[in-house]
């Protein structure tokens, strides 16, 4: 258990900056989620804070000390990997335990740690298996009892639960969860998936093209998006976007709105023609098309009357709900 | 589902492996079949009559102290060709497989050897280690060594299990690099955070997962240091000095050809043959039955 600081930690492949100076203090016991699309660095930064890919510029600091230059095994962190990364040719019980053995720890004591790991995570009867005997959730658990046993400062989680069905991710995420707060360990957690952000993090970071375009709590970030991308990115469906042109403003700004604060009504800010209602059941989804082809979303409560497929109909919402954004994607 | 092409009569598809079939008829059944027989027989010296012996050429062999050395020579030979061609190759290939920039022109050079026929190959290291005027020996020669394995038994073991060894490197150095690449980067690197350093990551996980490509090699190699390796023996010491070099194969060839015992040399062919049906026994039951992760 430690803090974790990132002071302008900087990436580069040759002449490629991939990573343009990435900030954060995270306390001790928080759970950070860095979330982004692919290819926008989130995964190079956490190898980064792991040691499997060197720093090029600045500071990666575990428990206030510097450790730029540690091996990835003197950092005292455990990594969660996308493929879970198990051992194959070797038991469920040995992949729990190869850390500790490396570490010449006492075999009782070995044998007791990785028996209450494995009683925390329901892989008690799975000890003898091997990792392809397993189902991919149980993989995902024996690689979350890899991490567990060690008892690092840090957890690093690359993606971990993308290889998963739809439902078994939403259990593992509760579940993942769950066991951080009793555990109370520092967690860094890389996902493209803003669902996972949003429900997982105390605070995110959402990264974008090798930059940190806002840190911060996920409510927080979502009511108060700092750019363009941060709010077309988390929330889904995402933002509502519209040239201030079409407003009758500065062409030189853009106006977010998201769906839930924009209403279909007789007469109102913005024209727009539906072209189709989606009812979800508990709400209905309402796409339209202005005038200069931007696509719009509304989503409305499932009681309230949708329009019909083709109609000509007005956009309205509140001021204090508009977002308004520069033309380099800021907040203004 | 496996997907079978079914035939409707029995003419179509048997033409369709006739040619197959032929060749293995003509270049293998007829010639074991001709050297099983011949072992049976003890053939005068102008091949004008044969005397029946039954199994009177293999008691002979069995007997005579020079076949059983060569035994030795061939278990020795062949250890030392297949350890030093696999470690060689193996050595190479983990540092093929750590380069990130510059690998494929490494692998292509590392290939090229294998392109060498062991005959070629022989006289090339011959030329190097040439007792006279072999570049190698001049150098060993300044240095105080004075190498001639044309009397010097250890030398001459050496330099046909180097010069074996040397074209086998490539063809090892593939199938270790292949089966380096074939290990998850993640494995490695989970193995490097749970505090496990380059020997201990290769001891613990490297190496077993590795393990179905070393015995696939293992065999391969062995079966080419027993059989293949005829043509540089034959260039570089034709089996000797006194034999040292001689290993099973060369001698169905000197004492059949050069020695004119053609029935001690049909027995000694179908000792051969047993022990090569034993391997490929022991190839087929234990390799084709893959370790799956």
């Amino acid at each position: 258990m430690a803090t974790l600081t990132l002071n302008n930690v900087k990436k580069s492949f040759g002449k490629t900056d991939v990573i343009h100076g990435v900030s954060i203090d995270v306390e001790d016991g928080e759970f950070i989620v860095i979330v982004g699309p692919s290819g926008c660095g989130k995964s190079t930064l956490l190898r980064m804070v792991a040691g499997l890919e060197t720093i090029s510029d600045g500071e990666v600091q575990i428990g206030g000390r510097r450790v730029n230059e540690e091996e990835p095994m003197a950092r005292d962190i455990a990594m969660v990997f996308q493929n879970y990364a198990l051992y194959p040719h070797m038991s469920v019980f040995d992949n729990m335990a190869y850390g500790l053995k490396i570490a010449k720890v006492d075999k009782a004591e070995i044998a007791e740690r990785v028996a209450q790991a494995a009683k925390l995570l329901q892989l008690e009867p799975y000890l003898n298996r091997k990792p392809r005997e397993l189902s991919g959730g149980q993989r995902q658990r024996v690689a979350m009892g890899r991490a567990i046993v060690r008892k690092p400062a840090v957890f690093l989680f690359d993606e971990p639960l993308s290889n998963l069905d739809a439902k078994l991710r939403v259990q593992m995420r509760l579940e993942i969860r769950a066991l951080q707060r009793e555990l109370g360990v520092t967690a860094l957690y890389v996902t493209h998936d803003q669902v996972e952000a949003m429900t997982m993090a105390d605070r995110m970071i959402v990264m974008n093209g090798g930059v940190a375009d806002q840190i911060g709590k996920p409510l927080e970030v979502y009511a108060n998006p700092a750019t363009e991308f941060v709010a077309g990115f988390i929330g889904s469906p995402p933002t509502n976007f519209i040239d201030g042109a079409l407003l009758g403003r500065n062409g030189t700004t853009r106006m977010g709105v998201r769906p839930e604060h924009m209403r279909v009504s007789d007469s109102g800010k913005l024209k727009a023609r539906v072209t189709y209602c989606e009812a979800l059941g508990a709400e209905t989804l309402v796409h339209l098309a202005c005038a200069d082809g931007t696509l719009v979303t509304v989503r409305q409560d499932a009681a309230a009357a949708f329009p019909e497929e083709g109609a000509e109909v007005s956009l309205d919402w509140d001021i204090s709900h508009e977002m308004n954004f520069d033309l380099s994607g800021q907040r203004v | 589902m496996e997907k079978r092409v079914t035939f409707k009569g029995i003419w179509l598809p048997l033409l369709l492996v006739l040619p197959q079939i032929l060749i293995t008829a003509i270049f293998f059944f007829y010639p074991a079949g001709q050297a099983i027989w011949q072992s049976l027989f003890i053939p005068d010296p102008f091949g004008l009559s044969m005397q029946w012996v039954g199994l009177g050429n293999f008691e002979y062999l069995f007997s005579d102290r020079y076949y059983r050395a060569s035994f030795v020579t061939t278990a020795v030979f062949s250890i030392l060709v297949t350890v030093v061609s696999m470690g060689v190759a193996l050595y190479l290939a983990i540092l093929a497989d750590r380069l990130i920039k510059g690998s494929g022109t490494y692998r292509t050079l590392l290939i090229w050897p294998y392109a060498v026929a062991p005959a070629v190959a022989g006289v090339l290291w011959l030329f190097m280690f040439n007792t006279r005027v072999g570049v190698v020996t001049w150098y060993l020669g300044h240095l105080g060594y004075d190498w001639n394995h044309v009397l010097n038994e250890g030398e001459a073991m050496g330099l046909v299990v180097v010069a074996s060894a040397w074209g086998r490197i490539s063809y090892n150095f593939l199938f270790f690099l292949a089966g380096l690449q074939a290990i998850p980067k993640s494995v490695i690197e989970a193995a490097a955070i749970d505090g496990a350093h380059f020997w201990t990551r290769f001891r613990t996980i490297v190496w077993p997962l590795l393990s179905p490509t070393t015995f696939f090699l293992l065999v391969v190699n062995i079966i080419y240091a027993f059989f293949e390796t005829f043509g540089v023996i034959h260039t570089i010491t034709s089996g000797g000095p006194q034999q040292a070099t001689t290993i099973l194969v060369y001698k169905v060839y000197s004492d059949g050809f050069v020695g004119q015992d053609l029935g001690s040399s049909a027995a000694q062919s179908v000792v051969l043959l047993f022990i090569v049906s034993i391997l490929t026994v022991v190839q087929f039951k234990y390799i084709e039955r893959r370790v799956h992760y």
